[in-house]
């Protein structure tokens, strides 16, 4: 199929998906163009000049699932990776007895005998759930009909590290609490408030949930997931330079990339994608196009839904796509203390959720499109370990707030200072004069994130992680494969299986997809 | 030599099927009630002179029609009157009625939106399909995932093949059904939010969940699976309450030989060398038998009358962590008359069904977010019927008796209940319907307001959950009870569990007790006298 035309393969977008995707079809012989609305790649991982000598990752903060496979494949490290040394999580507690949690292990906050070695049992055995659904994400989720001996050898790769991997009991720990909350979970594992507070942290964060709903088992999975294969890090120079690195890789392996260049439309001719137009009028032809944009964009605004059935574009309307996130950007004239961490403990992963019950009232409020009246917050400072982003003896601090509804009732223009204040006095009562340190700040809510980054509902994963829009439902049913209705158009980012994070396994999945399907006729 | 072939433990309506079937298959069996009177929660109760409460259950819907028929359950006095409609009552003064006849009701909901009166057309057959579906698993044991024996490979080959009969977008749309909020589902086809908080109602009975939790879709279908007379999806009264839903029950075992001691507490299931032999009554009597079955809840089952050292570890850890907590209330009201409802037209039929008075999805979601703290809704949802409009022999000539269920009532709000709280928890219900009823305080002649509390030291269903335990993934098919004994037989030889605690779960369904009959005559090699398949299609 693949013609001798000058261009094989368009990409729209060069998110770190994006750049995966058209890095592998390059390899395979495609010659591919990638064009971004942006003056720089990364999307989503990029770095941030948010004040004048001021530098932070934009969106995503902690690098902590970038698949091996990817790196390997695409030779990341002689493209310059660094992912930065590991760091541990600190859960902070007001009066100075926080807890600290590595990969393994937990310790501080007068965490009883049982409750650590509870910890380390208990991060066992769900990394092994984790471990089983590998062959799950590391393929394009089978169909349940008519399935092919691809989709065979995927559920059957399932069944068997499901059952033999895992073992009898195991297997049916694991079908047992698979589909619930995190909540029921850690109230029967550990006692500790601050402990079981952390980890339904990671399983609520980026998602519309809160610990008591149930799924959140899941979302807490596929986030340990990253876990089983890399460990959480601040790459040195923000998540631009992990962009940097895969755009070295696309460049060496011959791809295009285009900056400043935003896809208004996507051509379609019989049924076919054959290309698209720009804003500028100007039209670029190839063999396919490959979104790396989300599901809404890419059909409803860029395809248009002229060319769609109806009932498909309804589906696709009806995602829930809006985001609950909101970033927060500090540049500070001094490093604040927080009491009992050492300065290398600053430079950890820090949260703020004293117990369950703290997580779940800030949930409460986005549910009636309100933000948290006390917000879940994971903090960084990244340039304890790099100081290259902030002025000498300045620092800067990263933050993201939970909730931060998209669609917040009254709207956030006079909200985003208001919520602003919020967080800064949240994390002032632990870290005292934080405010008179600040010397520039910046409020990402949903809605900027959709408008800077262009994702519809701002969302982290560009769509909610819930058991109806995961695997053979992501985005919707009948697209959920990356190839879509339209002949010649495939998905490659967030939107499509496995969901967001930097792992790079959703645009390495499609173009695997690409190359198996040669175009898609 | 035994005197009985099987002990039940416990009368309720569960407990009644399981003996009847048993006892139709040939065995002697017994029946021990710790209550002075039959059916545990599915129960008609004069509490106050003239007037009979179902003060537990209150609707006949899940009944298997098939456990009906096989037991003539009518010839024994059963007789279920189906229900008209429902109404959602509007904070505006405006209501929405779910009328019976499906073209007055498609008239309605475009009263309210056009858009909504056309996906309702499509909702309806969605949901029907689902219907279907899921019936035809309701009276078959579940198959263990991790096992190789012949029968769960079948029985997973059958359920696999159920499932081929759909197409492939209607597996996805299955997977999403079963999965999804039932506020998310509901809201991908309707947009009035008195028609979404109206059809989610039925989806948070007695659930520790939401209208916007994950797993809630699935749970309407548990509501509106019910058959009457045949007819999918329709609500019925038991004529002379629920009481006479387990009467009916007895009096078919008594026709097969069996046998009913009330006032008769299990104190222990007796145990010698890994076998079941007998149970131990709190009188000091032991009554043997070969087999000895519990309809009790499965925290009561192995943590009260199982001693610890019969059990295995890692059972004892999964009844301790059985989550089997309390959402609901309930009201029995006797009423000196007909309470006006001046929101509905004059002489409409809408009072005949379901009243509800929550009109939004947030006000639903709020009452949720009161019950995760400890404390009852200060808006609750409240299923209110009046039985009395059409069977008449439930209350003096010219007077109502009302039945109200609430949702959400905690287990224990802060300091515990006692009786000044249980009263201001009535009170919040009363105000709610009061709201809308001008005349209702001044008729209520009698009002027995019951919380979680109340419900357990009554009937004994553990923290006043009235499926005996939360209806969520880790404790549904095959994990129901628990994993690996989710096929009704216990972890002792010759004792088995037929109680709501099992497969396929709550309501007065008989399915439990049904299922686990058919696994104690498959043991014992006797002819299965339980109904087979469901076969309307």
């Amino acid at each position: 199929m693949i013609s001798s035309s000058t261009i094989n393969a368009i990409v729209i977008g060069a998110g770190h998906n994006g750049l995966v995707c058209a890095t592998y079809l390059a390899k395979a012989g495609y010659r591919v163009q990638v064009l971004e609305a942006r003056d720089s790649v990364g999307g989503g991982a990029s770095t941030s000049n948010f004040a004048e000598g001021y530098q932070v990752s934009g969106l995503a903060h902690v690098l902590h699932s970038l698949h091996p496979t990817v790196c390997k494949d695409l030779n990341l490290d002689a493209a310059g990776l660094q992912k930065g040394t590991a760091i541990d999580t600190i859960a902070l507690d007001l009066g100075g007895a926080h807890l600290t949690l590595d990969t393994d292990s937990a310790s501080g906050a007068g965490l009883s005998h049982r409750d650590a070695e509870a910890y380390t049992a208990f991060k066992r055995e769900f990394r092994s759930y984790a471990k089983a659904l590998e062959p799950m994400m590391m393929a394009r989720p089978p169909r349940l009909k008519d399935m092919d001996f691809q989709d065979k050898m995927t559920l059957a790769k399932l069944g068997w590290k499901l059952r033999f991997g895992l073992g009898a009991q195991s297997m049916r720990d694991f079908l047992r609490v698979g589909g619930i909350n995190i909540y029921d979970v850690l109230n029967e594992e550990f006692s500790n408030p601050l402990l079981k507070a952390a980890i339904a942290v990671d399983a609520v964060m980026g998602h519309h949930m809160g610990p008591r709903t149930p799924t959140t088992v899941l979302t807490y999975l596929q986030r340990l997931w990253g876990e089983t294969h890399s460990a959480n890090s601040l790459p040195p120079g923000g998540m631009g330079q992990v962009s940097r690195a895969l755009e070295n890789a696309a460049r060496e392996a011959g791809v295009l990339i285009l900056t400043d260049a935003k896809v208004d439309k996507i051509l379609i001719q019989e049924g076919r994608a054959c290309g698209v137009q720009l804003e500028s009028g100007e039209e670029h032809k190839a063999d396919v196009v490959v979104s790396n944009a989300d599901a809404k964009t890419t059909f409803l605004d860029l395809a248009g839904t002229s060319e769609l059935d109806a009932m498909f574009a309804k589906r696709i309307h009806t995602t829930r796509t809006n985001g609950n996130v909101a970033k927060l950007h500090l540049g500070l004239n001094a490093l604040p203390t927080i009491t009992g961490l050492t300065e290398l403990q600053m430079g950890q992963r820090l949260l703020i959720a004293p117990d369950m019950r703290y997580v779940e009232h800030a949930f409460n409020h986005a549910k009636y499109g309100e933000f948290s009246e006390h917000p879940i917050l994971e903090i960084t400072i990244p340039s304890i370990a790099d100081p290259t982003l902030a002025p000498e003896g300045h620092h800067v601090m990263s933050i993201s707030a939970s909730f931060a509804p998209y669609s917040l009732k009254k709207g956030w223009d006079e909200a985003r200072s208001i919520f602003t204040d919020k967080i800064i006095a949240a994390i002032e009562r632990y870290a005292p004069g934080l405010s008179n340190a600040i010397v520039a700040r910046e409020l990402l809510t949903p809605l900027d994130i959709e408008t800077q980054y262009h994702v519809k509902g701002g969302h982290w994963h560009h769509g909610e992680l819930t058991i109806d829009q995961s695997f053979m439902m992501r985005p919707i049913h009948g697209t959920a494969q990356y190839n879509t209705p339209i002949d010649g158009l495939f998905l490659c980012g967030a939107s499509a299986h496995p969901g967001g994070g930097i792992s790079g396994v959703p645009g390495r999945n499609a173009a695997q997809r690409i190359l198996a399907m040669d175009g898609g006729t | 030599m035994n005197k009985y072939d099987a002990i039940v433990i416990g009368a309720g309506h569960n407990g009644l099927t399981n003996a009847a079937f048993l006892a139709k298959a040939g065995l002697k069996v017994l029946v021990l009630e710790k209550n002075d009177y039959i059916g545990g929660a599915t129960v008609s109760r004069e509490l106050q002179e003239g007037w009979k409460y179902s003060n537990c259950s209150y609707v006949c819907s899940l009944f298997r029609p098939e456990i009906y028929q096989s037991l003539e359950l009518g010839r024994h006095g059963l007789e279920v009157v189906p229900l008209q409609g429902s109404t959602t009552f509007k904070q505006n003064g405006d209501y929405f009625g779910s009328y019976h006849q499906s073209a007055v009701r498609r008239r309605e909901i475009a009263r309210h939106s056009k858009r909504d009166a056309d996906a309702s057309i499509r909702f309806d057959a969605d949901l029907m399909k689902w219907c279907r579906l899921i019936r035809g698993f309701l009276l078959r044991t579940p198959p263990d995932p991790v096992s190789f024996k012949m029968r769960d490979a079948m029985e997973f080959a059958y359920l696999l093949k159920k499932f081929y009969s759909l197409s492939e977008s209607q597996i996805y749309e299955f997977i999403r059904f079963f999965t999804m909020s039932i506020a998310e589902y509901l809201e991908e086809y309707f947009e009035s939010d008195v028609i979404l908080a109206h059809f989610s109602g039925g989806s948070i009975i007695g659930t520790g969940l939401g209208v916007y939790s994950p797993g809630t879709a699935y749970v309407l279908l548990h509501h509106a699976m019910g058959d009457v007379d045949g007819n999918v999806g329709s609500w019925g009264f038991a004529r002379g309450g629920m009481g006479s839903v387990s009467k009916a029950i007895a009096s078919s075992f008594l026709a097969f030989g069996g046998e009913i001691r009330t006032q008769a507490e299990v104190e222990k299931i007796v145990v010698s060398g890994r076998k079941a032999t007998g149970v131990l009554l709190s009188s000091g009597e032991e009554v043997s038998a070969k087999t000895i079955v519990s309809n009790l809840d499965a925290k009561r089952t192995f943590l009260k009358v199982m001693d610890r050292k019969d059990l295995p570890a890692e059972l004892i850890h999964r009844a301790e962590n059985f989550k089997i907590r309390g959402s609901s209330g309930k009201l029995n009201i006797a009423l000196d008359g007909m309470p006006d409802f001046p929101s509905l037209p004059k002489g409409s039929p809408l009072t005949l069904g379901h009243m509800h008075f929550t009109d939004t999805l947030e006000r639903l979601e709020r009452a949720y977010d009161d019950w995760k703290d400890d404390r009852w809704s200060q808006d609750p949802y409240v299923d209110a019927v009046i039985p009395t409009q059409y069977d008449p022999s439930m209350s003096p000539p010219g007077k109502h008796m009302m039945s109200v269920f609430v949702q959400y009532c905690p287990v224990a709000v802060e300091g515990g209940w006692n009786n000044e709280k249980r009263d201001e928890f009535g009170a919040a219900v009363i105000d709610q319907i009061a709201r809308y009823s001008p005349n209702f305080k001044d008729l209520i002649v009698h009002a027995e307001v019951r919380t979680p509390k109340e419900i357990e030291a009554e009937v004994g269903l553990t923290e006043g959950n009235i499926f005996q335990g939360e209806l969520t993934l880790d404790q549904l098919m095959f994990n129901r009870p628990f994993p690996g004994y989710a096929q009704y037989r216990g972890p002792v030889k010759n004792m088995y569990m037929c109680s709501s605690s099992n497969h396929p779960g709550g309501g007065v369904m008989g399915a439990p007790g049904a299922n686990a009959a058919r696994e104690i005559l498959l043991d014992l090699g006797k002819p299965d006298s339980t109904p087979g398949d469901f076969g309307d299609d």
